[in-house]
């Protein structure tokens, strides 16, 4: 574990860098966090998707997978490979400060 | 007069109602239903394309694995109408139920994936998660000469997720025997970033891939197959040429359980990760691949799990607490090829580790090694499912993962 300031706050995040606790999570740490993976600006497809990962891991208690975050937001996977470059699942929760999704066993 | 309806004489659904009937009493009708009069031993699909199984091997009647005083039915379930507790069946029939077990699994959706399903298909486009796919594979590999042969998952989950890992392993192996290896250039592709979901786990499998020279494309997400240019293209435009494709497709429940607003995008059924509890209805139940959970979708799995159930179920009905847990326990032997195998053991909260996994009799079995007796337990496995497993009988097995022999000091790798 380590601590990382984002957007002036401190963060305890695991090896590689995902919070350990997602509710110090905040909508001002995104752009910061966006930067660190190669994402320079958030657009509002982008912030669609932070939104709904957000509800989704409040609900669900994981971090949903591509297919849930196209099915449920309507944005194609395909643009979420154009918003997220090269892992967007990984991404995505990342900038949305919840866990490393779990991929499946 | 209580009723008990169980969608889907699979695996799950079978050994449920096997434990179930001697401790449910008289007053409880049990009633199971499956569209197939088949039951396939599945874990038997892997070896038919190399020849060692034929269909004969994986199929049985289901009617033999039914005990006295359960009915089955066979057809196809239309629907379930969760809030008057039916369920319609094709033909129109409609079952009363007062608790209900969705048990239907989840199956290849090889139609979910543009270009798949084509001229090619079962020519130089192949799956072996069904029978018929396997046995048409089995007769492109008879007399391939070589080329790329690509192994490729199209997502995640699917049932049995160490599958295409020993796929490739045997593929290896059986060129290998041939004497063609030389002319088999042999590639995996992964929708996750390494050769398996756990990390210590994965370290010895990638190990052992490029042991046997097997390529692998990780983070690879398949969207499309153009079968013209012989080419997977994925999300992000990366394309893998073959000669010979082998697919997982993507994996889904039911229709039906769509239809029915009870599922998720993937068609499996949100449960309460301990107990399998609907998490919106509580008379519903979903075991087995068709329930939504964060571990292995496998038989082993559904074994553990129907042990737990079966012992909580008789307090539920009486509206007592479920006490006993589920833990997310896996248990899978990882056919390596040239005569071994592999064995992991994990739960929810711990990876698949090194060591000894002690069984009673027969053990100990060594954990993450390629072993003799390892294969020896997988190929041992086809007559425990039917002998002992599906009729429900007692195996030395424990439902909760245990610690025991297991090398701890490699986790956090
Ligand atoms: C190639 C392959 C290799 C595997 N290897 C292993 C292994 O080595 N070890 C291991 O533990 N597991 C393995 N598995 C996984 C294992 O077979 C499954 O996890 C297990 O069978 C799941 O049991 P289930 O009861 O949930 O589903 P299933 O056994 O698939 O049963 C589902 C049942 O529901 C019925 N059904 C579905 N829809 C409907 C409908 N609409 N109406 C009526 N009936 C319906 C089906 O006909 C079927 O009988 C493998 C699977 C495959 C495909």
């Amino acid at each position: 574990m380590a601590t990382e300031t984002i957007a002036g706050t401190e963060v305890q995040v695991d090896e590689e860098g995902f919070f350990v606790d997602p509710n110090v999570w905040t909508e001002d740490m995104a752009g910061e966090l966006a930067s660190q993976v190669g994402v320079d600006e958030l657009t509002e497809d982008h912030w669609t998707v932070i939104k709904f990962c957000r509800t989704d891991f409040d609900a669900k208690g994981e971090s949903p997978t591509l297919r849930r975050v196209s099915t449920e937001t309507g944005v194609p996977t395909k643009q979420l490979f154009a918003l997220f470059p090269k892992k967007p699942a990984k991404k995505m929760s990342y900038v949305s400060g919840v866990p490393k999704p779990k991929g499946c066993v | 007069m209580n009723k008990l309806v169980v969608l889907g004489a699979g695996t799950a659904g079978t050994m449920v109602v096997n434990k179930l009937r001697p401790v449910l009493g008289e007053e409880w009708q049990i009633t199971i239903v499956d569209q197939d009069e088949t039951h396939y031993y599945q874990p038997g699909f892997l070896f038919i394309p190399f020849g060692v199984y034929t269909k004969q091997d994986v199929v049985k009647p289901k009617q033999r694995f039914i005990p006295s005083g359960v009915d089955l039915i066979v057809s196809e379930i239309d629907r379930v109408d969760p809030e008057a507790s039916q369920v319609y069946l094709a033909g129109g029939n409609i079952l009363d139920y007062d608790q209900l077990v969705i048990a239907t699994g989840t199956e290849p959706r090889p139609d979910m994936t543009p270009g798949l399903i084509g001229d090619e298909w079962r020519k130089t486009v192949h799956d072996f998660y069904t029978v018929d796919g396997a046995v048409a594979l089995r007769e492109a590999f008879k007399d391939w000469e070589g080329g790329r042969l690509v192994v490729s998952v199209m997502e995640l989950p699917f049932k049995c997720p160490v599958a295409p890992l020993e796929f490739n392993f045997l593929a290896d192996s059986y060129f290998h025997e041939r004497g063609i290896r030389d002319q088999v250039d042999i590639t995996y592709s992964t929708v996750t970033s390494e050769a398996f979901t756990k990390p210590v786990a994965a370290k010895h499998l990638s190990g052992v891939l490029e042991s046997k020279n097997i390529a692998i494309e990780t983070d690879y997400y398949p969207e499309r197959v153009d079968p013209e240019r012989k080419v997977i293209v994925s999300y992000d435009e990366r394309e893998i040429p073959y000669d010979l494709l082998v697919v997982i497709p993507i994996n889904m429940g039911a229709e039906y359980i769509e239809r029915s607003g009870l599922g998720n995008e993937l068609n499996h059924v949100p449960v309460d990760k301990h107990t399998f509890l609907s998490t919106d209805y509580d008379n519903i139940f979903a075991l087995g691949d068709a329930a939504d959970l964060p571990t292995s979708k496998a038989g082993s799995v559904a074994h553990f799990a129907v042990e737990m159930f079966t012992e909580n179920f008789p307090n539920h009905i009486e509206g007592r607490p479920m006490t006993e847990r589920f833990d997310g326990h896996a248990n899978c032997f990882i056919e390596s090829g040239f005569g071994k195998g592999l064995l992991i053991d994990f739960n929810y909260d711990t990876e698949p580790l090194p060591g000894k996994y002690p069984l009673p009799g027969i053990g100990p079995f060594s954990l993450l090694k390629e072993t003799e007796a390892n294969h020896w337990g997988k190929m041992m496995f086809k007559w425990t499912y039917w002998n002992l497993l599906l009729p429900g009988r007692e195996l030395p097995l424990e439902a909760q993962m245990s610690l025991a022999g297991k090398i701890q000091e490699e986790v956090g790798v």
